[in-house]
């Protein structure tokens, strides 16, 4: 750190300890679940209708026809799943604004939040952050058992103190700041397509960590 | 020595112009109510505002020790961390490291420090093109105007004056007011921004000290993009954002979006822990008076605010006068309680844009006590000698209905009841302006005498300390 900086840092320090108010405890946070066992599928079907968002609940044996039949102007399709070639893999991009060419996106998420009909997504699962809002439509993958009941248990997820980057991602890009009529998309991706779909692998050992510490909170 | 900022004397303009008065009133009221609903729908909404408001008040009141865990975990991520004493060290900061990237055009997302801070004209004397991609933020910068709400900075204008000012600056169609037409005309013009821009800028709407990440809520996508897009990321944020845990952002971000427009959540919930490979990552710590706020006895607690705008939406001074006629960058409720605070002559007449009725309280997420505050600075004036004549009488006058909760009651209960009180009840809070246009202010769900009882049980006196 150069000298300024050294001074700048201890000059607002010093001003802060000051002038912060005699200390004051911090709360115990409870995590609000509901009394009653949820139906966490039906909730964030709702939730994410909400925001836009497209949940498809059927079976989808057959990926290719899937967005073949979604999309069928779809010339290039980026794909961070193993299960499903696509024309391309994050791992083609040169640079992170070279995604701004993926017609459509598909990739899994490995949370989705009952209560606000999110999915989350990480560096993990994009690997070019890019793909999930320079692509026109993205398609999410999440294994229905993936699904936690609210924003308290959502935070206890790894990724938000492991990885580098991660959202909660909630239906497509969209804005009300034109004369409050909400649109879409804004800036990000048209079209949000979630398939609840189980993962064949039955679920990795962080992910069963994780599900059981929510459950047992 | 600034001039003081007249804003009833602005707002008088907005309001002779019936068309923007009486949409933004109609639009933002809308807001108030959807937010209203999804409180609702929240059984513990009360509980997670009292959480809200306690995690504040530990974290500001450990605010040091906070700063540095912060800034030693995100320095552990590979996140550069600065500091910054003022808006013009902020502005230095940002303009070292774009010039040392090389950088001419910058894409940043919505950012109320930034706006703070000037940041925009300072870079742009230097060089260096800006784009705004928050839609609302952007029609203003092409407008040459401030942020007229902190939410959705071009709220104020219509459909017709967003469709003639693209028109004239991308040469879309000016008759076409289809909103996704226009949004459309946007996304085509900031894309190319994105994918060629060398850095990126976001504000933070919380800063986690326990894992060293920033947190940006949007709806669009703007500020991933802004964030991931280019090599560099620089965020600027207030040293008052800062949280202890990613367990409790979770009841902020429960409150916010609720808060803000009635939505459960924003599209976008975003975690920044650290750069990606090959990339860079840069926090500014930005004081900028937030230090010497702290020390206020009266009014640190408007440092809790987490900028979801509530109190502006339900304020009716607000809603009639629109957020330009504040002269300030934070406008509304929230406003006339920071901005005194930054320059006490400028600011000095905005304590009076408020009827007192306490709304702007009872919605707050994080339970700043705003009107309690607004009536602060007010006293605050008179003793600085601030204030003119009329407003001395104007002081005594509020004085007296606060000192008397039965007759505070009798104001705000009901509609009915406030149409006979408020002409009286209007004397000191410069309704005799919003008279001229309108009468009365919008029954409320929850009254001040409601919110009384709860916080002052045992007596009429209004502790002033």
């Amino acid at each position: 750190m150069n000298p300024t900086q050294e001074l700048a840092k201890n000059t607002i320090l010093e001003a802060v300890r000051g002038n912060q108010p005699a200390a004051q405890p911090m709360p115990a946070i409870p995590r609000f679940h509901a009394n009653q066992p949820a139906d966490l599928v039906a909730a964030f079907c709702e939730s994410i209708a909400r925001m836009a968002g497209v949940v498809v609940t059927e079976d989808v044996p057959d990926l290719d026809s899937f967005v073949q039949g979604k999309f069928p102007d779809a010339k290039v399709i980026c794909s961070a799943i193993p299960e499903y070639s696509g024309t391309m893999k994050p791992a083609n991009l040169n640079h992170w604004s070279e995604a701004s060419a993926i017609d459509v996106c598909l990739l899994r998420s490995p949370m989705g939040v009952a209560e606000t009909g999110s999915i989350l997504l990480s560096d993990l699962e994009l690997q070019v952050n890019t793909i999930a809002f320079l692509a026109h439509d993205l398609v999410a993958l999440l294994d229905p058992k993936d699904i936690v009941e609210n924003i308290h248990d959502a935070y206890e997820h790894p990724h938000f103190k492991q990885r580098s980057y991660s959202v909660l991602m909630t239906g497509p890009s969209g804005s009300g700041d034109i004369s409050g009529v909400v649109v879409h998309p804004a800036q990000g991706v048209k079209t949000l397509t979630v398939i609840l779909s189980p993962a064949r692998d039955g679920g990795s050992l962080e992910r069963n960590n994780f599900k059981k510490e929510t459950s047992n909170a | 020595m600034s001039r003081p900022v007249d804003q009833a004397k602005n707002a008088e303009k907005f309001l002779a112009d019936t068309v923007h008065e009486q949409r933004l009133d109609k639009l933002l009221w809308a807001m108030r109510q959807r937010r209203d609903a999804a409180a609702r729908l929240v059984p513990e909404w009360e509980e997670l505002r009292t959480l809200a408001s306690a995690i504040k008040e530990h974290t500001l009141s450990n605010l040091s020790d906070y700063l540095l865990e912060f800034e030693a975990k995100a320095t552990a991520n590979g996140v550069v961390v600065h500091w910054a004493r003022d808006a013009h060290e902020h502005n230095q900061i940002v303009y070292d490291l774009l010039a040392k990237q090389g950088t001419d055009l910058l894409v940043k997302s919505k950012s109320m420090l930034t706006e703070e801070c000037e940041l925009r004209p300072f870079l742009e004397r230097r060089g260096i093109r800006v784009t705004e991609t928050d839609l609302g933020e952007r029609i203003q910068q092409l407008d040459d105007q401030p942020p007229g709400h902190i939410v959705g900075p071009a709220i104020h204008k219509t459909t017709h004056d967003v469709a003639v000012l693209f028109s004239e600056k991308y040469g879309s169609d000016p008759k076409n007011e289809d909103v996704p037409y226009l949004a459309g005309v946007m996304r085509e013009n900031t894309r190319p921004d994105f994918l060629h821009a060398t850095a990126g800028m976001t504000g933070a709407n919380f800063v986690v000290a326990e894992t060293g990440a920033i947190v940006v809520a949007t709806n669009e996508g703007n500020a991933d993009l802004s964030a991931n897009t280019p090599p560099l990321h620089i965020c600027s944020v207030g040293i008052e954002k800062i949280i202890p845990t990613t367990e409790s952002l979770a009841v902020f971000i429960r409150l916010l979006a609720r808060s803000a427009t009635g939505d459960t959540i924003t599209q976008y919930t975003s975690t920044f822990r650290g750069p990606r490979k090959g990339a860079a990552m840069h926090v500014i710590l930005v004081d900028n008076g937030r230090s010497e706020r702290l020390g206020m006895k009266r009014f640190w607690h408007s440092l809790k605010c987490i900028r979801c705008a509530a109190c502006m939406n339900t304020c009716p001074v607000y809603r009639r006068s629109g957020g330009l006629s504040y002269g300030s960058t934070y406008m509304g409720p929230i406003g006339i309680i920071m901005m005194p605070a930054v320059e006490i002559r400028k600011y000095s007449e905005l304590p009076f844009a408020s009827t007192l009725n306490g709304s702007c309280t009872n919605v707050c997420p994080v339970k700043i006590d705003i009107h309690e505050q607004i009536y602060g600075w007010r006293e605050v004036m008179e003793e600085n000698g601030q204030i003119q004549v009329v407003k001395k009488e104007a002081m005594r006058v509020a004085d007296e209905v606060l000192s008397h909760p039965t007759l505070y009651h009798i104001a705000t209960t009901t509609l009915s009841t406030a149409l006979e009180v408020l002409p009286h009840f209007a004397i000191y809070n410069r309704l005799n302006v919003w008279g001229k246009h309108r009468d009365i202010p919008e029954a409320k769900t929850e009254t001040f005498h409601q919110w009384y009882r709860t916080h002052r049980p045992n007596g009429n006196e209004v502790d002033r300390s």
